[in-house]
């Protein structure tokens, strides 16, 4: 039905540049979730796309028609708010009506759709009741009603589910994505929710300071990071980051404590002692007994019923989280750090070495 | 969360309460019945004597062409007024809530007026508007329109209408641009994108949502225009030519004041008062029921 391309999408308020050149290509059907912290520029890219900002450079292209000075009204896009924007006023129906009419479509054309879209969230029995009359997870299926009946070239959701409690947020996220394998719309999402970016997207654009750090399907994105702030992002809980220097004609990396860790899948380019970073997630971190083992002290454990997190801090007081599997007790833990799972950063740059 | 003060005993309660009472009663209460007592009583203009007449003030006042004529005067007024300050006040808001730059300036301009006393600005208008030194007056006849509000009727009931509007503008823009800026600005951006255009926004989704606004200020403007004009039209036109701007509270003044005819006097202020508790009772049934949307 549709796609949509970003070109160079730069956006400044005042000094303040808050998009640093933004490239994307979304293919037709594809759902792409856009994910960053808060004030990574996010919601602003979600908005330009809407046309409810205006670039300061850059291009809009939505079905290879630049949209980019053209109107909200005009680019065949429905949005869906975080706060649903409903119109406080307005039946249901006249809520999820409002965008034909003003299209000037025949009444039972309006009523077909809206009564079909209804049907599919079930919101069939709501159609009279005005939206304070409805809770929170009504009101979401509303807002997106409103967007299907029009049957956009482009879905926006902006953070739509982060009003809701997290039963139901759950519940609406596979809600989304179903519906929106079933329609097919192209899509953008934007979320500051890991775990949704994760499970929602085709593909994720993971956002930092305005730039995009890594644009790829999210298993890749968790499984080759581009850089340090991608790896430390996605992942709950977070990645440990252990300083080393490369040695030995890059083929392995010396920690603080003087060990060193053999790369399992090469050598990394770069002179001896090149700084790095080495990334290695909780569940990779392995207790054992055996030889060349970290002793750690520990500091906090978190149950969390099938597995447990525990925060340990090794005798250079660095800290490393490691998750196993059942119960855990105890003062101290002796690790491992599972080489085959190891991932390289530059430390200057942050950015991921191959080998 | 609300508190409840309980106090014990009685007597701290009503004696925190005694000002507002005394207050109440002195200014309120001891007059509405005053004009309660006189309005039943036929007084002669020296008052040497009086009678009870029972209704007949009444009668005799709603039988008056003359009382019609000022009735049907503050109809006029009173409409054109309510109409003029309600659409400019809000067409200014909308323009102040466009552009958020400058607002405050802007904002604080338009609030002027409303610290300006009636008198003041009536001699305002009146420097705009006298036919022989007013600028906007001299141009008009300059311009060949017969412009004089002291022989035309018309004329003067335009001038005191605009001067009342203006004065009363700047209230209700405070209202309506507190009202423009509780609507969320997403549910507009979503007007937007369903493809409203900004008239039709405004129309479908701004208007309706000031409702509640709009209709609490139709009732202040009407209270405003029916009691609180007598000011402007004493300073500009005293009522005239040929009574053609005497509105209701103007022929209270000229009756009672004026004629010394205490009894019609009071019987008309008592038939203001009735309209003005009327007023404001719809106005409180219309907040309490919440019925706009």
């Amino acid at each position: 039905m549709a796609t949509l391309s970003l070109r160079d999408v730069r956006k400044s308020f005042a000094a303040t540049q808050v998009l640093h050149g933004i490239e994307l290509e979304v293919a037709d059907g594809e759902l792409v979730v856009i994910v960053g912290a808060s004030g990574c520029g996010k919601s602003t890219l979600l908005r330009i796309v809407a046309g409810l900002e205006t670039a300061t450079s850059g291009q809009v292209v939505i079905n290879n028609r630049d949209v980019t000075e053209l109107e909200p009204a005009d680019r065949d896009i429905a949005m869906v708010f975080q706060n649903y924007a409903l119109y406080p006023h307005m039946s249901v129906f006249g809520n999820m009506a409002y965008g034909l009419k003003i299209r000037g479509m025949d009444k039972a054309e309006i009523e077909r759709r809206v009564k079909a879209a209804a049907e599919i969230l079930g919101i069939g029995p709501l159609l009279e009741r005005k939206p304070k009359q409805l809770s929170g997870g009504q009101r979401q299926r509303v807002a997106m009603g409103r967007a299907i009946v029009r049957e956009p070239a482009l879905f926006l959701f902006d953070e739509p589910l982060s009003n809701l409690d997290a039963k139901l947020r759950v519940q609406m996220r596979a809600e989304i994505r179903r519906l929106q394998r079933r329609l097919g719309v192209t899509s953008l999402f934007v979320t500051h929710d890991q775990v949704e970016a994760m499970t929602l997207g085709d593909r994720l654009v993971v956002m930092n300071a305005g730039r995009a750090a890594q644009v790829a399907p999210p298993m890749e994105i968790f499984e080759r990071p581009a850089d340090t702030y991608v790896a430390g992002f996605i992942g709950s809980p977070a990645m440990n980051f252990i300083p080393a220097v490369l040695e030995d004609g890059g083929a392995s990396a010396k920690l603080e404590d003087g060990s060193s860790i053999r790369f399992a899948d090469g050598p990394r380019p770069g002179p001896a002692g090149r700084r790095l970073t080495l990334g290695l997630r909780p569940e990779h971190v392995e207790p054992t007994n055996g030889d060349g083992s970290i002793p750690l002290t520990v500091e906090l454990i978190e149950p969390l019923g099938s597995e447990t997190v525990v925060h340990g801090r090794a005798a250079g007081g660095m800290p490393i989280v490691t998750r196993l599997q059942g119960a855990f007790s105890g003062q101290s833990l002796s690790v491992h750090l599972s080489p085959k799972h190891l991932h390289v950063f530059d430390a200057e740059t942050g950015r991921r070495l191959d080998s | 969360m609300q508190k409840k003060v309980i106090f014990k005993g009685k007597l701290l309660p009503l004696a925190l309460l005694a000002p507002q009472l005394a207050v109440t009663f002195i200014f309120f209460f001891w007059p509405a019945g005053q004009a309660i007592y006189q309005s039943l009583l036929r007084e002669d203009a020296f008052g040497f004597s009086r009678e009870f007449v029972g209704l007949e003030n009444f009668h005799e006042v709603l039988t008056d062409p003359s009382w019609v004529n000022a009735a049907l005067n503050s109809l006029v007024f009173s409409g054109f007024v309510a109409g003029l300050a309600l659409g400019l006040a809000l067409f200014l808001a909308v323009q102040a809530d466009k552009s958020i730059r400058g607002a405050t300036a802007y904002r604080s301009l338009l609030i002027w007026p409303y610290a300006v006393a009636p008198a003041v600005a009536a001699v305002l208008w009146l420097f705009l508007f006298q036919p022989n030194v007013g600028m906007l007056g001299r141009w008009l006849n300059a311009m060949g329109i017969a412009w004089d509000y002291r022989l035309n009727g018309g004329q003067a009931m335009t001038l005191v209408i605009i001067a009342a509007a203006w004065k009363q503008l700047a209230y209700n823009f405070i209202f309506f641009l507190a009202g423009l800026q509780s609507i969320p600005a997403s549910v507009l951006e979503a007007a937007a994108i369903d493809g409203a255009r900004p008239a039709r926004r405004f129309w479908t989704i701004i208007f309706p949502l000031l409702s509640p606004t709009t209709f609490f200020l139709l009732v202040v403007n009407l209270t405003y225009a029916f009691f609180d004009t007598f000011g402007i039209i004493h300073s500009l036109t005293n009522g005239g030519p040929a009574k053609a701007t005497e509105t209701l509270i103007y022929k209270v003044y000229v009756d009672g004041v004026q004629n010394l005819n205490l009894g019609s006097s009071s019987a008309q202020s008592v038939i203001l008062m009735i309209l003005v508790i009327g007023l404001t009772a719809i106005q409180f049934r219309a907040v309490e029921k919440k019925v706009h949307y």
